[in-house]
């Protein structure tokens, strides 16, 4: 669109924008204590209504987030952003995806500990004899494993060869989609950006729903859960956080699309999109890391 | 001259609002970062208050050995939670709370990057810490299992479990938010010709911390989630019948753990690294190398967690790995040192009372310090693990160390944030009070732990009678004579015993900056049209050659 090639890319005002006073950050601190409130106290079965703290709190961080992000879309379309602003986000999106990966590195780490540190000791191998001989001999070390009480009773596992090579090739792909949709934009191709779009949205709703298929085919048919011993619990937790991440990365792009056809973003400055971009290539690669460690080796 | 810049009180522009809110909101809306910076400040000392109470239930109940105020669960919870609202509430916030008042004005920019999420990370925490103090109330009362929340003894914990793993999950959050700003600010909103190596050592300090609060906090989260779905929804990450490991709990904790120390100290060197050439009255001797040694701690911090536990049972090669890689630290920790004795040789120096607490910080950090090399050696901590020996080796490092340090800031930077200078006389009974009982509290406590006194059990042997009773004396004198700080800082803040807003820029003279030129109290906003820092202000000269 070329009159939004024309219109200048960041504000002219030298000065770093510092918004007005806003309610929204402590509603959203409302909300989130209403909700783990809630939660807490459901999990411990107490007599307090849990219902109303979870939902209405999620009803209102629903509309926080969503004023707040429409608050940043009508100062970044209103010319209040300067480059150096941009520069903010940017940098600030980075630390942000950085603090993530180390949120993954922490169950990454205990599926690495299982593996190589707790399993052998645990079947007597190394400097931890004693445990195997005393406390559970006849343990063998094999992956999957349930552990040698065997929790949850014996299980199969979901072969990588299958769905989840399909999910990779769809995140794959959709890397790729998202990446033709940038360039689009650039080139101030917008409808093209958003077709690009839809169709990175549309495989992310794709892997989501195989990502569901699979889940309630390992509970329903493979008698894997949660409960399957440290194979069940890295499983799901490394995975299911991973699904949350493309669940929320899903939105985000719905939502960026939805500015597009509102006509938001210029072809040279456009960070809310690149930086859901960035956040969808961590995802992405996220993924690679899952399906190689937990469903392949 | 610097000064025609800073004044902007007369001219209009209304990008944004210029003036605070009235009332509450003000306090609840707020996207200042000098608003913030008072608000965590407040936040901190009133959790150093709520925390303080506990421990001197903790020494009432030490003060001789067998069982008379409290029953050993209460006593529990009392540890507990003292050291999960001091770290987190207290020292943490505080820190927080400095670098929102001054990483701005020591480079010279209007406000952290982001306002908004400045005002978010704040607000989480009164909020979390309501809930996790709140759990003292419940049935079962608050977690009793230690701070370090070791599985499988912590998820016996009552009603209060879930609430302590989401006070932890927001905490974090709030962490998260504030490092993200703060390191985002550092990077992009420097004044011009302000380089990395041009920065004050306070501001890179807080630099590498926010790095390390980035990297460590998530581990934290995702470490209680799953103690939390150990719990509650059958996963078995930390028990062995299914294959995990509870000491796979220490292990992440304590990556997240021992940076999480780091965190609690590199800014104290950053305040001491400040305050030491503004009383000796010359540039911080070793910049550079100050710099490289803050770096070197935090890479290093890293990779010695599992020197917290050296008894656990772990291979011989970890243990080895683990006790020369933090032996290592007290070489970068040494520098400083050094370089702080340095720059006070052959100084003009005055002792004013945050000159008295940066001075006393060398002094008693370094005995923490020992402590800790001592502890790293392999062998030796097998006798010395869970004794009041490691109570008196954090405690010297954390309250002598990191709060002294947070004291020395506030004298040092209140009658630029008030505008009003705070009693010299009081603030050296304060000094000499805090110091003498704060040695009384924890120097006696090296000797009942090499004896073998426990930590964390409500009674002990007679022959440490002794010991503790000096100990309990000292934490209720220390504690009392914190009420002469407080009313001393609000003095300046409220104007009471009628003092005045009568301080020129540069309250001390030989201090050097952006703050020092703005002027006392400082503007609501600052430095809204950047320019470059005036030599004359640089902190740092680098050798020769510029
Ligand atoms: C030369 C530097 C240091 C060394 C070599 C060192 C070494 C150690 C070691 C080996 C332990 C474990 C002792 C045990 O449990 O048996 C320990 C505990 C501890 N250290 Fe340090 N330390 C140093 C500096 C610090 C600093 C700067 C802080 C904080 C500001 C700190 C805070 C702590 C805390 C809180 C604990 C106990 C945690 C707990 O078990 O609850 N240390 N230190
Ligand atoms: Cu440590």
């Amino acid at each position: 669109m070329a009159n939004h090639a024309a219109a200048p890319a960041h504000s002219d005002n030298p000065r770093y924008f510092v918004p007005a006073p806003s309610a929204w950050p402590f509603m959203l601190t409302i909300a989130l204590v209403a909700i783990v409130y809630g939660f807490g106290a459901f999990l411990e079965e107490r007599a307090i209504p849990t219902q109303p703290l979870i939902i209405g709190g999620f009803v209102l961080a629903i509309s926080v987030i969503y004023l707040w992000f429409r608050g940043i879309a009508r100062e970044s379309e209103g010319g209040m952003y300067s480059a150096q602003v941009d520069r903010t986000y940017r940098w600030g999106m980075s630390w942000f995806i950085f603090s993530e990966v180390m949120f993954f590195a922490a169950f990454f780490g205990a599926l690495f500990y299982a593996r190589e540190l707790s399993l052998p000791w645990l079947a007597g191998i190394g400097a931890k004899e004693s445990t195997n001989v005393f406390l559970w001999p006849g343990f063998e070390n094999v992956w999957p494993s349930n552990g040698p009480a065997a929790l949850g009773g014996s299980f199969k596992t979901i072969p990588a060869f299958d769905v989840p090579l399909v999910n990779t090739i769809i995140l794959l792909t959709s890397g790729v989609t998202i990446t033709m949709a940038h360039h689009a934009l650039k080139e101030g191709k917008r409808t093209a950006c958003i077709l690009w779009m839809w169709a990175t949205v549309a495989l992310g709703a794709g892997f989501l729903f195989f990502q569901a298929e699979e889940y309630i085919h390992a509970y329903t048919e493979l008698n894997l859960t949660l409960g399957s011993g440290i194979y069940g619990s890295t499983f799901f937790m490394l995975t299911g956080f991973h699904g949350m991440h493309v669940t929320l990365g899903t939105i985000m792009l719905a939502v960026i699309t939805m500015r597009l056809m509102k006509g938001h973003f210029k072809p040279d400055s456009h960070f809310g999109f690149e930086g859901v971009a960035w956040y969808w290539h961590f995802v992405d690669v996220v993924w690679l890391g899952l399906f190689i460690v937990v469903y392949w080796l | 001259m610097a000064h025609a810049h800073h004044d902007h009180a007369d001219h209009g522009h209304d990008d944004h609002a210029h003036g605070p809110d009235k009332g509450i909101m003000r306090w609840i809306k707020t996207t200042n970062h000098k608003d913030l910076g008072t608000l965590y400040l407040f936040f901190s000392f009133t959790m150093f208050f709520i925390g303080g109470l506990m421990s001197l239930v903790i020494r009432a109940e030490l003060f001789h050995p067998g069982l008379q105020f409290v029953d050993p669960e209460l006593f529990n919870q009392m540890t507990t939670m003292h050291a999960l609202v001091m770290i987190f509430g207290g020292v943490m916030p505080g820190f927080v709370g400095l670098a929102n008042w001054m990483v701005p004005m020591m480079i010279g920019c209007s406000d952290l990057a982001l306002p908004r999420v400045n005002n978010w990370g704040f607000w989480l925490l009164p909020f979390a810490f309501t809930m996790l103090i709140s759990t003292l109330f419940l049935p079962g009362g608050a977690p009793a299992g230690g701070w370090t929340m070791y599985p499988p003894l912590v998820l016996q914990t009552g009603d209060a479990f879930p609430l302590l793993i989401f006070a932890v999950h927001l905490m974090g959050i709030s962490s998260i938010t504030g490092a993200i700003n703060v390191v985002v600010t550092i990077l992009n909103m420097r004044a011009p010709g302000m380089s990395l190596l041009k920065m004050p050592l306070f501001v890179w300090t807080w630099l590498i911390t926010a790095y390390l609060l980035i990297a460590v906090m998530p581990v934290l989260a995702g470490a209680v989630t799953m103690l939390l779905t150990d719990k509650y929804f059958h996963t078995s990450f930390f028990s062995a019948a299914g294959g995990g490991d509870p000491v796979m709990f220490q292990h992440i904790f304590w990556f997240f753990g021992h940076p999480e120390v780091y965190i609690m100290i590199l800014p104290a060197f950053g305040i001491v690294s400040t305050i030491i050439p503004t009383f000796a009255r010359k540039t911080l001797f070793g910049y550079d190398s100050m710099v490289y040694a803050t770096a070197s701690i935090a890479f290093l911090s890293f990779i010695v967690w599992a020197h917290h536990m050296f008894t656990v049972g772990m291979p011989l090669a970890a243990e080895l790995f683990f006790m020369f890689a933090t032996m290592l630290i007290a070489v970068p920790t040494g520098v400083k040192v050094c370089n702080w004795m340095a720059t006070m040789w052959r100084g003009s120096m005055t002792f004013e009372t945050p000159m008295l607490f940066a001075i006393a910080f060398v002094f008693l950090f370094t005995i923490g310090g020992f402590s800790g090399v001592m502890l790293a050696l392999t062998p030796v901590d097998f006798q010395y693990q869970d004794t009041y020996f490691v109570v008196a080796h954090f405690h010297y490092v954390l309250v002598p160390g990191a709060v002294f340090s947070i004291i020395a800031a506030v004298y040092y930077w209140i009658p630029k944030w008030t505008g009003r200078m705070y009693s010299e006389s009081a603030g050296k009974w304060h000094f000499w009070l805090s110091a003498i009982f704060i040695n009384l509290t924890f120097f006696p406590q090296h000797f009942a732990g090499l004896a073998g006194m426990q930590r964390r059990v409500p009674d002990y042997a007679v022959q440490f009678t002794d010991m503790n009773v000096l100990s309990t004396v000292g934490a209720f004198g220390f504690f009392l004579a914190q009420f002469i700080f407080i009313f001393n800082m609000l003095g300046s803040c409220y104007g009471w015993f009628g003092r005045q807003r009568n301080l020129p820029d540069r309250v001390w003279e030989g201090a050097k900056g952006f703050e020092w030129i703005v002027p006392s109290p400082a503007p609501y906003h600052t430095f809204e049209d950047q320019y470059p820092l005036p030599d004359a202000e640089l902190s740092v000269h680098h050798d020769a050659k510029h």
